[in-house]
């Protein structure tokens, strides 16, 4: 009897989430921003990630080739060569992989750590929840891009683990808001008091019922952060605190272009326009699924 | 009036205080001694303990955040570890930069990107609104230093109409301030558009077009005010993010502001500097929202009355 309620239970769930996310995507889809935003964002994601398939780090974006410096844009080197005669095409798009990576890597660092604190928040609520929240508050006070660099000054380097350390718990207050908001959300839906009543453990009340319930505007938040940890990493490398050369990233690079921009203003511009649609894309899919999540919020 | 402001003040206090204690313990967990380091390699443990206790690094951490604590009260932030020199007098000089960048960038982004919102909102999916939304889009996905350096490619480098750094006279301001400006502005469109359009659809606008008030009025007089609200939030916000977030734009043009200074410090591990830079941004930051708190008091009647309320209740 019991086994037969919980299979009917869990196919009535497979079903009901099944649809509401079809509804969700074809809403998505209606939507030509966030259409145009994945397929840019696609490209981007498929050219960083099969980088390898059609060039080769070592030799095309780290090694000197004196005789190509500042080649102009040609069909073999479609954004020409920096200073050291790299190929800058390259370059730019080892740069995504970089970006990308520590900006992933951020994301999921911040989902655990605010995740976890936002759920727990909000989950058990009272005392707890206020003095969690106040400590965020705090945290939230301090701009990003200072508390990255208190963490930076604190560890010395600025390595990859350095910069996802760094920016991953700057980063966290703010997912712990908006994961406790979801969570509460939907904490007091019927379905979580029935699944109380049966003797739910809460880790799996949390776990299984809550945050798959909540996961929308968790997706919103970890897009708009993935767009912002980008350009945190542009702006520290850029001020010489981030990723450092010869590993090529959008910020440092742009950086040393300043004195060389009046004669080859491509590479200036080559950088910052790739970052720019990246981060565009990752925008526009994001406001896509909030909007495809809450067609109310459009207007 | 005077009770909601001090109430603000109070509550500003444990904020600040929190900040410093965060930033004071991120920036103490230094692996290795400064104390060491600044000796050099042939020191005695002796001349090690004694420059130790000249910079005030024995003791538990408590105790020594307690005494950072009295002496910045006192105005004292301590003394650089690169050329000795009080921390607060380097401060000093450089902080007008900082200030007049922020205050400067803030303010072109909001004379432009509030009017420009009002229009979005107003015509709404007419030709300047859809441009107006694209362009926002485009400018919040790029960093302010990229914009500075195509505006220096354009204005400096093909049409040399402004100087490329600086920031002194009044044409070395222009391009800084609008580098520093431009994510402000976009977000200052997209907000005062999207509260407006909220705005615009209350019953209470309808009722007074209904009533057959002039159009301006039920724009100016109805719907703005209450559509400020959350955009003078995001002022005092973006204000704040402005103190501390245009290292790159200083580093761009050259400035010697406060963000070049907490660079310099950190590549050099001068922790006294570079803690009194990040406290300082931190208290402006704390205030800027003071004052659009106590702005707020002014603009929403409700929160006036709220107050007058519970002193009438009170007497």
């Amino acid at each position: 009897m019991k086994k037969t309620e919980k299979g009917m239970a869990a196919s009535q769930g497979r079903f009901q989430k099944k649809s509401e996310w079809r509804v969700i995507l074809k809403r998505f889809c209606r939507n030509r921003l966030a259409v145009f935003g994945i397929i840019v964002f696609t490209i981007i994601v498929l050219l960083v990630i099969f980088a390898d398939f059609y060039m080769d780090y070592d030799a095309d974006a780290l090694t000197m080739h004196i005789e190509l410096q500042y080649a102009s844009p040609s069909p073999e080197h479609i954004f020409g060569a920096d200073r050291l005669g790299r190929d800058y095409f390259a370059r730019v798009i080892y740069g995504g992989r970089v970006s990308l990576s520590i900006g992933l890597l951020t994301v999921s660092l911040a989902l655990l750590i605010g995740g976890s604190i936002g759920a727990v928040a909000a989950y058990f609520g009272g005392a707890l929840d206020n003095i969690l929240m106040r400590i965020m508050d705090i945290f939230l006070a301090i701009p990003s891009t200072l508390m990255a660099l208190a963490i930076i000054a604190t560890m010395g380097s600025s390595s990859v683990g350095t910069l996802v350390m760094a920016l991953g718990v700057v980063q966290t207050p703010r997912m712990a808001r908006i994961v406790r908001s979801a969570v509460f959300g939907v904490k007091d839906a019927d379905y979580i008091e029935a699944a109380r009543a049966c003797g739910t453990k809460n880790a799996r009340i949390i776990l299984r019922h809550i945050i798959p319930n909540a996961m929308g505007p968790i997706l919103v938040q970890a897009t708009q952060t993935m767009s912002r940890v980008i350009l945190i990493i542009a702006g520290l490398s850029f001020i010489g605190l981030g990723i450092a050369e010869p590993t090529p990233e959008w910020g440092s690079m742009l950086s040393v272009v300043k004195t060389q921009m009046r004669y080859y203003p491509h590479l200036a511009i080559a950088p910052g326009v790739v970052m720019g649609l990246t981060v565009l894309s990752i925008t526009l899919i994001g406001d896509g699924l909030r909007d495809a999540m809450d067609p109310r919020l459009r207007n | 009036m005077v009770r909601y402001i001090f109430k603000r003040i109070l509550m500003m206090i444990p904020v600040v205080l929190g900040i410093s204690f965060i930033i004071f313990f991120t920036m103490n967990l230094t692996p290795g001694d400064a104390a060491i380091s600044l000796a050099g390699d042939s020191a005695t443990p002796e001349t090690i303990e004694a420059i130790r206790e000249e910079l005030g690094l024995n003791g538990p951490l408590v105790v020594r955040y307690m005494r950072y604590l009295w002496n910045v009260l006192h105005g004292n932030f301590g003394n650089s570890y690169n050329n000795g020199q009080p921390v607060v007098t380097e401060i000093m000089a450089r902080f007008p930069y900082t200030f007049r960048l922020a205050v400067f960038s803030t303010l072109f982004a909001c004379l432009l990107g509030i009017p420009i919102g009002i229009i979005s909102a107003v015509k709404q999916y007419s030709v300047l609104d859809t441009s107006m939304v694209g362009l926002a889009l485009v400018l919040t996905s790029l960093p302010g230093f990229f914009i500075g350096l195509l505006l220096i490619l354009v204005f400096s480098v093909y049409l040399g109409l402004l100087p490329m750094i600086g920031m002194s006279t009044l044409a070395e301001h222009i391009m800084p301030c609008m580098a520093a400006g431009t994510g402000t502005f976009a977000s200052m469109v997209r907000m005062t558009r999207s509260t407006m359009l909220e705005v615009i659809r209350q019953d209470y606008v309808r009722t007074a077009r209904a009533k057959g008030v002039p159009e301006r009025k039920v724009i100016f007089k109805h719907s703005l005010k209450n559509a400020l609200l959350p955009v003078v939030t995001a002022i005092g916000l973006q204000l704040g993010m402005a103190m501390g977030g245009s290292i790159a734009i200083e580093q761009l043009f050259s400035i010697p502001g406060l963000g070049q200074l907490t660079v310099t410090a950190i590549r050099q591990k001068d922790i006294p500097v570079a803690m009194a830079c990040i406290m300082m941004t931190a208290i402006m930051i704390s205030l800027a929202n003071l004052i659009v708190d106590i702005l707020y008091y002014f603009i929403d009647p409700r929160l006036k009355a709220q107050f007058a309320k519970r002193k009438k209740a009170a007497t």
